[in-house]
């Protein structure tokens, strides 16, 4: 039951991008097509899971050795080069799965929701539900699946809405960047109806 | 003399990091939920930024082409782990409420575009000053967005009430607002740029 309620909790309630900020650059680039979407998102999901992963159990070997304050070095560090050998293994193993997702690869690894949630299972948050604020491995792996679906749902949710925007005549000072910020506001506010719900 | 002044307020108007450029985003939607908050984050953004142009420029002919960026990324978080430090021992509040996005800096689209389009060509003065210029523009405008949602979501601004205590249109400092309030305020920049020229 608890790992249902982080799936709502973190897809719906605590969305990365919508009500945390994290991933704005994506979410604000490659969301102009549908298909890009949810390649994108495709990406980050099988990156961050792995990713959270790894970091939590490298984590555990900090805190052993007492070696806290190197974490953000440390983590970004190895994000980095698990986006390089995952692109390297993904060319070998599976071409077609490496044809869809290979472009958005190197893309990932300045993607702050990564970091961001490695540092956030690593650490403990608040964001989990039912008091659980530091997460084991099968937690944190759950939590970051799930924050991934959650930044899909809401990059294709917004490429969907923009794919319908880029039709409409918009005034020449909100071309762009500004007319995205508020659309994404809107969709925002239709998702803080889901606060409380967990 | 010139060139160095033209530096140096080239990051705060021309090819400022959040109108001009459109990075950072993250950090500029989260944390302007006060005047406060933007101008601590918007500061501490400046101290990376400077630090880790001058070493950058320093040891730009040392680093090898192939492993710069690799390389640049270390610089970087080595300071913003020096800047987690030292605001965990003296501004712990502050600290707790940026949460998450000091070691966020870390991927900070400007203090590697900086390094990567700035600082490893050119002499360290000038990368210092590049460093100062855009950390002012991005703290101006983190400031400015984060007065502008206090005053719509509160009615304070730098915790000085304007309107009266029982105003506030809460939206604003939650998650949707941030984003309403950027795109206007993009708008109202785009509509200043077209009109000046």
């Amino acid at each position: 039951m608890i790992y249902f309620l982080i799936f709502i909790s973190a897809i719906f309630v605590n969305n990365i991008v919508l009500s945390q900020f994290l991933g704005i650059c994506p979410f604000l680039g490659v969301s102009k097509k549908i298909d890009t979407a949810l390649g994108m998102g495709a990406a980050v999901a099988f990156v961050l899971t792995l990713a959270t992963v790894v970091t939590y159990l490298l984590n555990k070997l900090l805190i052993l050795w007492g070696l806290e304050f190197m974490q953000t070095i440390l983590f970004i560090l190895v994000i980095a080069a698990l986006v390089q050998m995952i692109e390297i293994i993904l060319k070998k193993i599976s071409p077609s799965l490496y044809q869809a997702l290979g472009v958005f690869l190197p893309l990932i690894t300045t993607n702050c929701c990564l970091l961001g949630v490695a540092i956030l299972v690593a650490n403990g948050t608040e964001k989990l539900p039912a008091g659980v604020t530091n997460p084991g491995l099968l937690e944190g792996t759950i939590f970051a699946f799930a924050t991934a679906l959650g930044f899909a749902l809401a990059l294709v949710l917004f490429a969907g809405i923009r794919e319908q925007l880029s039709m409409n005549k918009i005034p020449k000072a909100m071309q762009g960047t500004p007319i995205a910020l508020v659309t994404a506001g809107l969709l925002a506010m239709a998702f803080m109806g889901f606060s409380g719900v967990v | 003399m010139s060139n160095a002044w033209k530096t140096l307020t080239n990051g705060i108007f021309k090819e400022n990091p959040t109108f001009g450029l459109v990075l950072g985003m993250c950090p500029t939607l989260a944390t302007t939920t006060s005047a406060v908050n933007g101008m601590s984050m918007g500061l501490a953004t400046l101290f990376v930024l400077v630090c880790s142009n001058v070493v950058i420029s320093m040891l730009k002919n040392v680093i090898p082409d192939k492993v710069r960026i690799p390389a640049f990324i270390v610089v970087i978080a080595t300071f913003v782990s020096i800047l987690q430090l030292v605001m965990q021992a003296y501004v712990p509040a502050i600290y707790a409420t940026l949460g998450i996005f000091i070691p966020l800096i870390v991927v900070n689209c400007i203090v590697l575009g900086r390094a990567e389009a700035f600082a490893c060509k050119n002499s360290i003065g000038l990368s210092a000053l590049d460093g100062i210029g855009m950390g002012l523009g991005f703290t101006l405008s983190l400031t400015l967005i984060g007065a502008i949602r206090e005053i719509l979501g509160t009615g304070c601004v730098f915790g000085q009430h304007l309107f009266s205590d029982t105003y506030g249109a809460l939206i604003f400092v939650l998650a949707p607002g941030a984003f309403i309030c950027l795109g206007y305020v993009m708008a109202l920049v785009q509509k200043c740029l077209e009109h000046s020229k």
